[in-house]
């Protein structure tokens, strides 16, 4: 079977053309860059996504912390993903790069946060 | 207008990634006196807001987030005592000699730069810009708008949208929306292809069976306080709707999405031609303005697609004020009396 599909690994965005057989891709075409044929493989095989998202907190100086995934998790999880997220609240001070929760879902990719926040400051 | 007046080397006011490159790039050329202005309570501008990733592809060789990109600049910038940052510090006036006028909470203070960067980013394109007929309830967001309410203030503007435009922001807002929960019943664009990037119309829009009108328009608003549905119709090559193809979609929401423009009015306030289809100042060379000593750099000085192209715009411009600083070393450095006005507002 043949299927076009958009790469999304960068803003080139190339059009592949694959040939594949059920999980199986025989060829691509239309990659500029090794990237393209190893994401083609993926997509057909078990399509995924970084999840960015934003999480509520508490007594921190921002009111939403930025998060991802530090890898992507099957597309079709992001919205049980998202249904986890929405029920963290942070409450203490955090770095970027910190993990907010160990592998979400038991997907094998931590939530992390992506901006640090420190304790709210008391407004004058 | 009145208040203390203090003197700086090199002022630049905006401290999103266009701001931080310029500081960072003045400093490495041996600028010591760098002053960074920013109306916020963080730095790193829009950044902050855009959490998804997408960023730093070309200048770290990273799949970063926004806030991820700026934390890189900001961790340089705090670390770098030469550059001293204000936040919380609006600048509201700026006249011809480079006196700017900023307010702190609860002071007003003028600040006389030898070299002076904008770095003031852009705003984004209303529905008024567009002409879209029909009443005006709540419900109509430019998609930023959306993004900062969202990922920044926690609140989700609408439950049923329509993306009016398909710029990125606004492909970015249809999965930002879809994933909080919403649904996006269509992204309409007037064109025949998308204004986005297709990675975006790919991994926002068609992951999540979202349809995409291409040559529609929204022909009508209805609603009376709050929207409630709007009118679709298609568009011939010269953007004439064609007769029969009107259809209505139910929302309570409607994004626009329709573009960017520079943030330029302090440098109009000083004397500075803007075009006036741009919106970005009228010079000779990129970056400088017809007021020696005054630049404008990042989004300010034209709309860029990525930010890694706004660091690399903004680090020359850094360079430039830079050498500027050389040039004028010896001469005498009188700033004009406070009392002097800024010029008034066309
Ligand atoms: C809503 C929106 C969403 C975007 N999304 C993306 C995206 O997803 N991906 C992407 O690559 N690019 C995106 N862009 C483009 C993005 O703007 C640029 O990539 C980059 O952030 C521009 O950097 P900048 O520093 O020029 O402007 P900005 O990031 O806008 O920074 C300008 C800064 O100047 C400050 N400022 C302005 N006026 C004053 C004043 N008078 N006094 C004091 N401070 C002032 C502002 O508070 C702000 O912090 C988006 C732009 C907008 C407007
Ligand atoms: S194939 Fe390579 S160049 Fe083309 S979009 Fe994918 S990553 Fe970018």
């Amino acid at each position: 079977m043949q299927k076009t599909i958009t790469c999304i690994e960068c803003p080139a965005g190339c059009t592949l053309a694959v040939d594949y057989e059920g999980c199986i891709v025989q060829r691509v075409s239309g990659e500029k860059c090794p990237k393209g044929a190893e994401y083609a493989k993926n997509e057909i095989q078990n399509p995924q996504r970084i999840l960015t998202t934003a999480v509520l907190c508490d007594g921190l100086e921002v009111k939403m912390l930025a998060v991802r995934t530090d890898k992507p998790i099957p597309k079709q999880k992001l919205f049980e993903a998202m249904e986890a997220v929405r029920t963290i609240r942070v409450n203490a001070p955090v770095k970027a790069g910190e993990t907010i929760v160990k592998d979400l879902l038991g997907l094998g990719a931590d939530l992390v946060a992506t901006r640090t926040a420190a304790r709210q400051e008391k407004q004058i | 207008m009145t208040g203390p007046m203090i003197e700086r080397e090199l002022v630049i006011v905006g401290g999103g990634p266009a701001g931080m490159a310029a500081a960072l790039a003045a400093h490495g050329q041996g600028v010591r006196d760098i002053l960074l202005i920013e109306r916020d309570q963080f730095l790193g501008g829009i950044l902050n807001q855009c959490v998804h990733t997408g960023f730093g592809l070309t200048y770290f060789k990273e799949v970063l987030t926004g806030p991820e990109y700026a934390d890189r600049f900001v961790t340089k910038i705090n670390s770098t005592p030469a550059i001293e940052t204000s936040l919380r510090t609006f600048a509201v006036a700026l006249s011809r000699t480079k006196v700017l006028t900023v307010i702190k909470p609860g002071r007003l203070q003028n600040i006389a730069a030898r070299a002076l960067i904008m770095a003031t980013g852009c705003r984004e394109k209303t529905r008024e810009m567009i002409h879209i007929p029909g009443t005006r309830p709540a419900g109509i967001f430019p998609a930023g708008l959306a993004q900062k309410l969202i990922n920044v203030e926690g609140l989700l503007p609408g439950n049923e949208v329509v993306i009016v435009g398909s710029g990125d922001i606004g492909l970015i807002m249809a999965r930002r929306f879809t994933l909080e929960g919403a649904k996006v019943r269509a992204v309409i664009e007037i064109e025949s292809a998308s204004r986005g990037l297709v990675r975006n119309l790919t991994q926002c829009v068609y992951d999540f069976d979202i349809p995409v009108y291409f040559n529609h328009m929204i022909s009508r608003i209805h609603g009376k306080d709050r929207v409630e549905k709007v009118e679709v119709v298609k568009v011939d090559g010269q953007r004439r709707p064609i007769p029969g193809s009107k259809f209505e979609l139910s929302c309570d929401t409607l994004l626009v999405s329709v573009g960017l423009i520079p943030e330029n009015e302090l440098i109009e306030m000083a004397g500075v031609r803007l075009d006036e289809k741009t919106n970005s100042p009228v010079s000779e060379a990129p970056n400088t303005t017809a007021i020696p000593g005054l630049f404008v750099c990042g989004n300010a000085y034209k709309v860029y697609d990525v930010a890694d192209s706004v660091t690399a715009d903004s680090q020359l411009c850094g360079r430039l004020a830079a050498e500027y600083l050389l040039k004028i070393q010896g001469d005498s450095f009188r700033p004009l009396s406070p009392l002097e006005k800024p010029c008034k507002r066309r």
